[in-house]
């Protein structure tokens, strides 16, 4: 859930390293763009209980390379729409990261996440996006992300690429 | 054109050098630019939502429709209606941009078909929604693949921003044997390299194999750059991308090479000579074996083609293996040319008739099955070996089927045998030791 004050408190889903968009969304499902459509498929082939029992506000905790593969926005999208507050991972694979960004799905870089111990699967996290604080509630550790970098930063700040290219068409609102 | 930041009157890496032309910012790993992009297109799965982000972003023409287009070829022919809407609007909307397209019966998979038609060029940024569209680096351009919003944003603009890689040489020394292949090469690479080895990196490769492969190998590594999480893969232009390009190319371009005393972040050197066929197992490309050490690994299917393998000289390969011999009565062998360029000398040089007197299904160029769209997805518990590029859980079918990636002359020796294997086994030439 969403507290208001930037803060988002959920469960964590904790995966691998190298989760590739062909198992966050098969192909099989990329004949619409339709979150609402992609999202009961979400991460099906790597964990069939995921789309059933997320809950609004939950994290996906995973491993480094996040999102290799496939530059299908449909991954993002399919995540965002399953109820996903936010990604924490060591690191992302490129066009993911652009992706995610471009739609408003917030993703943190954080090393430590992945490390044994750090999180597992249902434990209770709170995060300051913004701030990037990560505290697990569970078992009390506490971790820090990597700021996002800067350009990224403005571009959220202009609610995403779709706003920054409107402004620069010319266009209202 | 400004010299990197950190290196005052030192050269560029290619892709640095390829950025500097394109911007007006100054260029160094790292930094940020807002570039030119001279060719920017989508497929028919990320055509329809970018459509409706160009739409949202209050675009009413792309920047120049000479340089944007809409490739419909991985749900073609359209497998079902949800693809056929999709493709519907996709073509819809090209028309009405007077954007470039080509219908079925003309359109290849996009990365064989682009630049066989002279739209992507030496010294170029092209911008595709598809991750492979790295490929075009095997002629020196700097492709890159972006999601449907980005891509938007190109057809709006006409510019992007990238973020200045750092560059991973690749130095490919010695002469490969003869059934080593791109593929090969750029299997064992990941395999040294890991399937995050170049993240957010571009690949250069150097050395007198990669001077020595012809283009379509060199399309297969730089199509596979992604696998170790690269932005784009490159190769210096030299003869053979110039004879290539020069003869296709459908507007002016300037190639552009990496300077003397360019900063490299990290430098691997692969004795070319030494690698053997190669096959990643599943389920990440970076998975690789050498191809005799998994002839204990039985396979229902063999699938030789998409924008990894699919061009004139893959198919003439998997032909020459196949001449005179049968596939394996418990193996499907599906083999889709990857433009009707490919599939046209393949008709004229007999190789379709080579395929479908072994037993094998012959299908018109798609994608196919390469990410399960459709012409020979896996049930559970099917194995197949195929020359795409990735084999990622579920990539082809059922989430408990397997694929091993291989090159096509692996690919139609294991079709032959009904298991994986080397093609010296088939070929009778030096059996391996």
């Amino acid at each position: 859930m969403s507290h208001g004050d930037g803060k988002i408190s959920g469960s964590a889903w904790v995966y691998g390293d190298n989760v590739d968009t062909d198992v966050i969304i098969p192909a099989r499902y990329l004949t619409t763009s339709d979150p609402a459509r992609l999202a009961p498929h979400c991460m099906e082939d790597i964990d069939a209980s995921f789309a059933s029992s997320v809950r609004p506000g939950d994290v996906i905790v995973a491993g480094a390379n996040f999102g290799c593969g496939s530059s299908r926005e449909h991954a993002p999208i399919a995540i965002k729409a399953s109820g996903v507050s936010c990604v924490i991972a060591p690191s992302y694979a490129r066009i993911f990261y652009r992706n995610a960004i471009n739609i408003g799905l917030p993703i943190l870089e954080c090393a430590e996440v992945s490390s044994p111990g750090a999180v597992s699967r249902g434990d209770a996290l709170e995060v300051d996006i913004a701030g990037g604080s990560i505290k697990n509630l569970t078992n009390g550790r506490e971790f820090t992300a990597s700021p996002a970098p800067e350009f990224m930063s403005e571009l959220l700040d202009a609610g995403g690429l779709v706003p920054y290219v409107r402004r620069r068409l010319g266009c209202a609102g | 054109m400004t010299a990197p930041k950190d290196n005052p009157g030192g050269g560029m890496t290619l892709a640095e050098a390829i950025i500097a032309s394109h911007t007006a910012d100054s260029v160094a790993p790292g930094a940020v630019c807002r570039t030119r992009v001279d060719f920017a297109f989508a497929n028919d799965i990320t055509g329809p939502p970018a459509i409706e982000e160009f739409r949202r972003m209050g675009a009413v023409r792309v920047f120049d429709p000479e340089r944007c287009a809409i490739i419909p070829d991985h749900f073609t022919p359209n497998k079902d209606i949800a693809s056929a809407e999709g493709a519907k609007r996709a073509r819809e909307f090209a028309r009405e941009q007077g954007m470039k397209y080509w219908e079925v019966g003309r359109v290849g998979v996009e990365h064989a078909f682009i630049p066989e038609t002279g739209n992507a060029l030496p010294g170029e940024i092209i911008i595709g929604a598809d991750s492979h569209t790295c490929t075009y680096g095997a002629l020196g351009a700097l492709g890159t693949g972006m999601g449907q919003t980005d891509l938007a944003a190109v057809w709006a603009l006409g510019e992007t921003w990238l973020r200045v890689p750092e560059t991973l040489r690749v130095i490919l020394r010695g002469a490969p044997s003869r059934w080593v292949g791109g593929k090969d090469l750029i299997i064992h690479l990941i395999g040294v390299i890991g399937v995050e080895g170049a993240r957010y990196m571009s690949i250069e490769f150097h050395g007198d194999a990669a001077a020595s492969l012809p283009q379509d190998d060199r399309f297969t590594m730089s199509n596979m750059a992604i696998e170790a999480g690269a932005k784009c893969g490159l190769f210096v232009p030299d003869e053979t991308t110039m004879t290539y390009a020069s003869a296709r190319g459908t507007r002016d371009f300037t190639p552009v090479y990496p300077g003397e005393g360019a900063r490299y972040a990290r430098t691997v050197e692969i004795d070319a000579s030494s690698v053997e066929p190669t096959v990643a197992l599943p389920h990440l490309p970076g998975n690789a074996r050498r191809a005799r050490d998994c002839a204990h690994l039985e396979i229902d299917q063999v699938f030789i083609g998409s924008c990894t393998n699919g061009r004139s000289r893959d198919i003439e390969i998997a032909a020459d293996m196949l001449a005179g011999r049968t596939v394996h009565e418990r193996v499907r062998l599906i083999v889709i040319p990857a433009s009707y360029e490919v599939y046209n000398e393949a008709l004229e040089r007999g190789w379709l008739r080579i395929f479908s007197e072994a037993g094998a299904a012959v299908c018109t160029p798609t994608c196919g099955p390469c990410m399960g769209g459709h012409l020979g997805i896996l049930a559970a518990g099917e194995r197949a070996v195929s020359t795409s590029n990735r084999n990622f859980v579920g990539r082809m079918g059922h989430k408990e089927s397997e694929i091993i990636l291989a090159s096509p002359a692996v690919a139609a020796a294991s079709a032959i045998l009904g298991r994986v294997a080397d093609p010296r086994e088939v070929s009778g030439d030096t059996r391996p030791s």
